[in-house]
């Protein structure tokens, strides 16, 4: 017998066939002599036998369809033929966002005791804040945008306004994608702006502009992947951009270039 | 994490989820809430790191979430809803069922950690990652819960169980 005395993690571990060999002898040995222990490890032998059998059958069920289509990434689904739930979850998504804001509003309160780069780290980067507000506007088929891209002046002057800052819609007719309009959204720490453009196809492409950064790192453009949104940003001062789209990587580079120079010369 | 590798954990997500839950309904859209989930935290999953892990703990959480949103409605226990696999032989069949029964009667963190070893073959250091749990509490739950497991499948405790009379006696 071993100096190590039994216990209940061994017994336990001696059901799953989890102790080294050495151990497994010892409890073997011990449970030779305590028939009682023994009759409790078959039980418990039995039991996971008994639950697997039991739970077998549902491994070889065929997959409903509506998991199977939530296999892909969510700006892969069309919206209009998921379920009821699955419309709900973009509200979810939508409350997630609010819980984002309130976590700005709660990191900003709070900046004073933390060093910029750890308020920073609580607040939701850039291109996921993007993505998911791509994710959650773009597939509405009644209403993408607040102001429509008619009434563009009203657009550009209510947002400016707004983020207390000239903002423009690029123009990108020239790349196929023409102006559908805007939004206001929340961002970390206040208001954020959102522009959609669609091509021809119906292919929706979102910019999100933020005035929040607050510390100066311009950056080049970065690329980011959500699912399957795709998503460049840059940094230019105090301003945040990202492009996305379900697109591929090479034609979204194309359009962010064409906007990166447009603002360039704004 | 891409489509096809998403494809072939559902199966075995959905079985763990019919075993917590019972309901079939339920448990696939406990799946599907799961998948949903794992897409919109993307960014939070290290590339290279255990997938089915990784999405076993979606699912703990989104089910811990349900819980405590409402105390009720996730411990009904509808024995026609409840659907049983069969076996060859009817003795099996009503063993089965009274399995089932016993295993609802587990509170929900014992049987959860039940099941993540029978079924998932999970080692317990893995179950305490995946449920964010420490080791010695995922050991003090499978030893209650098994010992639960057998005493109800003795009719030592339990006697409210639903389908009792049709306990098999050798």
């Amino acid at each position: 017998m071993s100096q190590h005395p039994i216990t209940e993690h061994d017994i336990q571990a001696f059901v799953d066939d989890a102790l080294s060999e050495s151990r497994r002898l010892e409890l073997a040995e011990y449970l030779e002599v305590n028939p009682d222990e023994a009759e409790r490890v078959a039980t418990y032998r039995a039991q996971k036998e008994a639950l697997k059998a039991l739970f077998q059958p549902v491994l070889d069920e065929a997959v409903p369809d509506r998991l199977q289509q939530f296999a892909s990434a969510p700006a892969a689904v069309d919206v209009r033929k998921r379920p009821f739930l699955a419309r709900w979850s973009l509200e979810r998504i939508a409350a997630g966002l609010l819980v984002a804001l309130l976590g700005g509003v709660a990191g900003w309160l709070a900046h004073g005791q933390y060093s910029p780069v750890d308020s920073l780290a609580r607040m939701s980067p850039l291109p996921r804040q993007a993505a998911v507000a791509h994710v959650v506007f773009s597939p509405d088929v009644r209403r993408p945008v607040e102001v429509r891209a008619e009434q563009e002046d009203q657009l550009v002057a209510w947002l400016s306004k707004r983020l207390g800052t000239p903002v423009h819609p690029p123009k990108l007719g020239a790349l196929g994608y023409e102006l559908i309009g805007g939004r206001l959204l929340p961002g970390n720490t206040g208001p954020v702006a959102q522009f959609m453009y669609h091509d021809v196809s119906g292919q929706r492409l979102t910019l999100y502009v933020t005035t929040e950064n607050a510390v100066s790192n311009d950056t080049g453009f970065r690329f980011a992947q959500e699912g399957a949104v795709n998503v460049f940003y840059w940094i230019d001062g105090k301003f945040g951009y990202a492009l996305s789209a379900g697109i591929d990587k090479g034609e979204l580079a194309r359009v962010a270039t064409a906007v990166y120079d447009q603002l360039e010369r704004q | 994490m891409d489509k096809a590798a998403l494809i072939v954990e559902i199966p075995r997500l959905r079985r763990y989820a019919r075993a917590m839950l019972g309901n079939p309904a339920a448990a696939d859209d406990l799946v599907q809430d799961t998948l949903e989930r794992a897409w919109s935290r993307l960014a939070l999953w290290r590339v290279g790191s255990d997938l089915r892990a990784w999405l076993f703990g979606i699912m703990h959480n989104l089910r811990v979430d349900q819980l405590r949103r409402s105390s009720v409605s996730m411990t009904s226990i509808d024995e026609e809803e409840i659907d049983v696999p069969t076996r060859a032989t009817q003795n099996d069949q009503l063993e089965m069922r009274d399995l089932e029964s016993a295993l609802r009667q587990l509170p929900d963190e014992q049987r959860e950690i039940l099941l993540l070893v029978a079924l998932e073959e999970m080692r317990y250091e893995e179950i305490a990652a995946t449920l964010n749990i420490p080791l010695g509490t995922v050991m003090s739950r499978l030893s209650r819960g098994r010992e639960r497991l057998r005493q109800i499948m003795d009719g030592r405790v339990g006697g409210n169980l639903p389908s009792a009379n049709l306990r098999v006696v050798r």
